[in-house]
C-alpha cells in the first residue's frame, strides 16, 4: 500500500518543511511527522525540572508533618532516638534519586509517551524506526540525560560556588556541557544523546477536527451526478486555469468562512476566467467554482493525472 | 455530490468512532471503555489507514486527508504504544531479562573487571610509592581519618563498633547516591567511545586501593577487605556492570559492524540501558547492607560470609538464571 505521491511535498503544506518527516507504519502506509522544535523541548524540560522540583518539596513537607505529628504524639520520644530519623533520612535520600528519574519513566510509558511538560507543549516520544517504542528504549533515553543535563548542572555550581575552577578547566567544562545541551541543534532530527541511544525520537502531537463538507450547500443543491451548481455554469476553460495549490488556498478560504477574503477570491478568480464579479452571492459562487474544480481535478486524479498548480502545464 | 464527498460521508461514522476511542485512551480513560470498543480498535485503525491511502488518490479535500493523518498517527501510537505495563515489564525483567542482559555483554565485563583491577593495583602502587598521592586520589570528604600515618586504632574504630557511630545510615544513603550517579555516569559517558567510562572506572579503583593501602599499612588487610565486601561485593559488582554497559555502548558506536552508527547505538543502548536498571537495583541493595547489615554483623567472619554469600548470589543469578528462555533479543 506504499504511498509514495504523498511524499510529495507540494500536497502538504507545512509551516516547518524542515522539520516533517515521513514514518513508514507497521502496516507500510507513510504518515506524515513534525519533529519537535528545540524551544519546544527546551520549554518542556524546564517545565519538567519545575514540577519535579515542587513534588520533591511537597513530599518533604509531607514527610516532616508526619514526622511531627508521631514527634508530638510519642512525646518527643522519636526525636531522641536516631534509629528512625536516620532510616527517614535514608528514605528521603532514596525519594529524590526515584522521584528525579521514575517521574519521567513513569509518564513516557504510558499511553501517552509524554511528561506534564511535554503534554503542555504538544509532544511525545516515539521510536524513530516506526516499531512499538520499548520500555528499554525509554530507561535508555532517560538514564542518559544524567550526563547531558544533571552533571553539567553540578559541575557548574559545584565549581562555581568553590571557586575552584581555573580558566582551563572552567573553559573544558563549559564545552562539554554546551556539546550534550546542544547536540539537538546539530542534527536534523532534533536528537539528544539519549535519543540516539535509545533510538528514539521527539515529534509533535496532531490533534485536527474533522471539519465540514468543504461546499455544503453546492453539494447539496445538486442531485446524485450531476454537474454542480445549475446557477453556475463553467467551462472546461474556466476550470482549467488553476491546479490543486489554487484549489486548497480555496478550501481554505472557505473553510475560514471571512467576508472580506470570500470577496477578494471571488474578484481574482472572476478577473482569472474573464467573469463580471457579482456580489452578495460570493459564497454560493465560490462553492460552486470549487465544486466544480474539484470535480475536474479528481475526475483526471483517478487517471493518473495531477495538477501541481496553475503553472503546470495541463494535460 | 463529489465522489470523494461521498466516499468520506460513508465512512465518516467510523472515523468518528475511532476518533472517540483514541480520545478517551489519551485521557487515560481506557478502563471506561466498553468491550466493543478496546476490540474494535485494531480494527478500525486497519480501516482508517486504508481510507487514507484511498483518500490521498482520490480526494483533493486537503482538510479531510489532514484530519485523517492527524487520526491515523494517534490511534498507530494507541495500538503500536508500549504494551508492557510497568508492573508486567518488571515481572519479564526479574524473571530472566536482567540476566540475559548482562550475559549479553559478557566480553565488556571481562574489559570492566581488568580495567578496575588494573585501577586498584595503580592506586595501591602509586600511594605504596609516594604517600602524597593519597591526597591527590581521595577526596577529603572521605579520608576524614583514614589517611596515611593514621594509628591502627584509629582506623581499627572506623571499621568496627560503628553502632555508635552517629548519621552512618545517612552516609550510606548519600554514598548510595553517589554510587549511583558514578554507576549511571560510566554508562552514559560510555557513548563517548567508552574512554571516560575506562578513566571513571580507573579513577575509582584507585581510590579504593589507596585506601586499602593506608590499612595494609597497619596490618588490617583482612579487616578492611572484610568491612568493605559486605556491602562492596555488591556496590563493586553494579559498578562493574555499569561500566561494562557503557564499554558495550562506546563500543559499538566506535564498532558498529555492518549496522549504521545510529542503528548499532540503540540496539547496545536499549540492552545496556536494562543493564543498568538492574544496577541501580544493586546498588539500592548494597546501601541497605552497608547501612544496616554492617553495623548489625560486628565481626570480620561474619562480614566475608555475608558479602562473599551476596556475590555468590549474583553469579548465580546472572550466569545460571533464566538461560531456558533465552530469546535473541535479550
Amino acid at each position: 500500500m506504499s504511498d509514495s505521491r504523498a511524499a510529495e511535498p507540494w500536497i502538504r503544506r507545512s509551516a516547518t518543511p524542515k522539520l516533517d518527516r515521513i514514518l513508514v507504519t507497521p502496516e507500510g502506509v507513510p504518515l506524515h511527522v513534525t519533529v519537535a522544535a528545540a524551544g519546544a523541548r527546551a520549554g518542556a524540560l524546564a517545565l519538567d525540572i519545575v514540577i519535579v522540583a515542587v513534588l520533591i518539596v511537597l513530599a518533604t513537607l509531607a514527610g516532616a508533618s508526619l514526622l511531627w505529628a508521631f514527634g508530638i504524639a510519642f512525646d518527643g520520644a522519636l526525636e531522641k532516638a536516631s534509629g528512625p530519623l536516620q532510616f527517614l533520612a535514608v528514605l528521603w535520600i532514596i525519594m529524590v534519586f526515584l522521584f528525579r528519574n521514575a517521574y519521567f519513566l513513569y509518564f513516557e510509558l504510558g499511553d501517552r509517551a509524554a511528561t506534564w511538560g511535554k503534554r503542555a507543549m504538544g509532544i511525545r516520544v516515539a521510536a524513530r524506526n516506526g516499531g512499538r517504542l520499548t520500555a528499554e528504549a525509554v530507561i535508555a533515553r532517560n538514564i542518559v540525560r544524567d550526563v547531558e543535563l544533571f552533571l553539567p548542572l553540578v559541575f557548574l555550581t559545584s565549581g562555581g560556588a568553590s571557586g575552584a575552577m581555573t580558566d582551563l578547566t572552567a573553559w573544558a567544562g563549559f564545552l562539554w556541557v554546551a556539546m550534550f545541551l546542544l547536540f539537538p541543534l546539530f542534527n536534523r532530527d532534533r536528537l539528544r544523546g539519549g535519543d540516539v541511544i535509545a533510538g528514539t525520537w521527539v515529534i509533535r502531537n496532531v490533534n485536527r477536527n474533522l471539519g465540514e463538507i468543504v461546499a455544503r450547500s453546492a453539494t447539496e443543491a445538486v442531485s446524485e451526478g450531476a454537474e454542480p451548481a445549475a446557477r453556475y455554469q463553467f467551462s472546461d476553460a474556466d476550470l482549467s486555469v488553476y491546479g490543486e495549490y489554487e484549489l486548497q488556498t480555496l478550501e481554505k478560504v472557505l473553510r475560514s468562512d471571512q467576508e472580506e477574503a470570500l470577496q477578494k477570491v471571488t474578484e481574482s478568480i472572476c478577473r482569472k476566467i474573464g467573469w463580471e464579479p457579482g456580489s452578495g452571492d460570493e459564497r454560493a459562487f465560490l462553492e460552486a467554482y470549487y465544486t466544480a474544480l474539484r470535480a475536474r481535478l479528481e475526475r483526471s486524479m483517478r487517471f493518473g493525472r495531477r495538477r501541481k498548480d496553475k503553472h503546470s502545464a495541463t494535460e | 455530490m463529489l465522489r470523494s464527498d461521498r466516499f468520506r460521508l460513508e465512512r465518516e461514522a467510523d472515523w468518528i468512532r475511532l476518533e472517540a476511542i483514541v480520545t478517551k485512551m489519551e485521557k487515560g480513560k481506557a478502563r471506561r471503555l466498553s468491550d466493543d470498543d478496546v476490540l474494535a480498535l485494531p480494527t478500525l485503525y486497519r480501516t482508517l489507514l486504508s481510507s487514507l491511502s484511498i483518500a490521498r488518490e482520490n480526494s483533493l479535500d486537503a482538510g479531510l486527508i489532514d484530519y485523517l493523518e492527524g487520526l491515523a498517527l494517534r490511534s498507530y501510537f494507541l495500538v503500536y504504544g508500549t504494551q508492557t505495563s510497568f508492573a508486567r515489564w518488571l515481572g519479564s525483567f526479574f524473571g530472566g531479562g536482567w540476566s540475559r542482559a548482562v550475559r549479553a555483554i559478557e566480553f565488556d565485563i571481562w574489559i570492566a573487571l581488568f580495567v578496575m583491577i588494573a585501577g586498584a593495583v595503580i592506586g595501591y602502587i602509586l600511594v605504596a610509592g609516594d604517600s602524597d598521592w593519597f591526597y591527590a586520589l581521595v577526596p577529603a570528604n572521605f579520608s576524614d581519618v583514614r589517611v596515611p600515618g593514621a594509628s591502627e586504632q584509629a582506623l581499627r574504630d572506623t571499621l568496627f563498633g560503628g553502632q555508635e557511630e552517629d548519621g552512618l545510615g545517612v552516609f550510606a544513603a548519600f554514598l548510595f547516591s553517589n554510587n549511583a550517579q558514578v554507576a549511571i555516569l560510566a554508562f552514559a559517558l560510555g557513548f563517548a567511545f567508552a574512554i571516560p567510562s575506562i578513566l571513571l572506572l580507573i579513577h575509582n579503583m584507585a581510590l579504593l586501593g589507596a585506601m586499602l593501602w593506608v590499612f595494609a599499612e597497619r596490618g588490617l588487610t583482612v579487616d578492611f577487605i572484610g568491612w568493605l565486601s559486605i556491602h562492596g561485593t555488591t556496590e563493586l559488582f553494579a559498578i562493574l556492570l555499569a561500566g561494562a554497559a557503557g564499554i558495550h555502548v562506546g563500543r559499538s558506536v566506535a564498532f558498529p559492524g555492518a549496522r549504521s552508527h545510529l542503528r548499532a547505538a540503540s540496539d547496545a543502548g536499549k540492552r545496556a540501558a536494562l543493564v543498568m536498571v538492574g544496577v541501580i537495583f544493586m546498588l539500592i541493595c548494597a546501601g541497605l547492607l552497608e547501612g544496616f547489615a554492617r553495623q548489625l554483623v560486628d565481626n570480620t567472619a561474619g562480614r566475608f560470609a555475608v558479602g562473599g554469600g551476596m556475590l555468590l548470589l549474583w553469579l548465580i543469578y546472572f550466569f545460571g538464571f533464566g538461560r531456558d528462555r533465552r530469546r535473541p533479543d535479550a
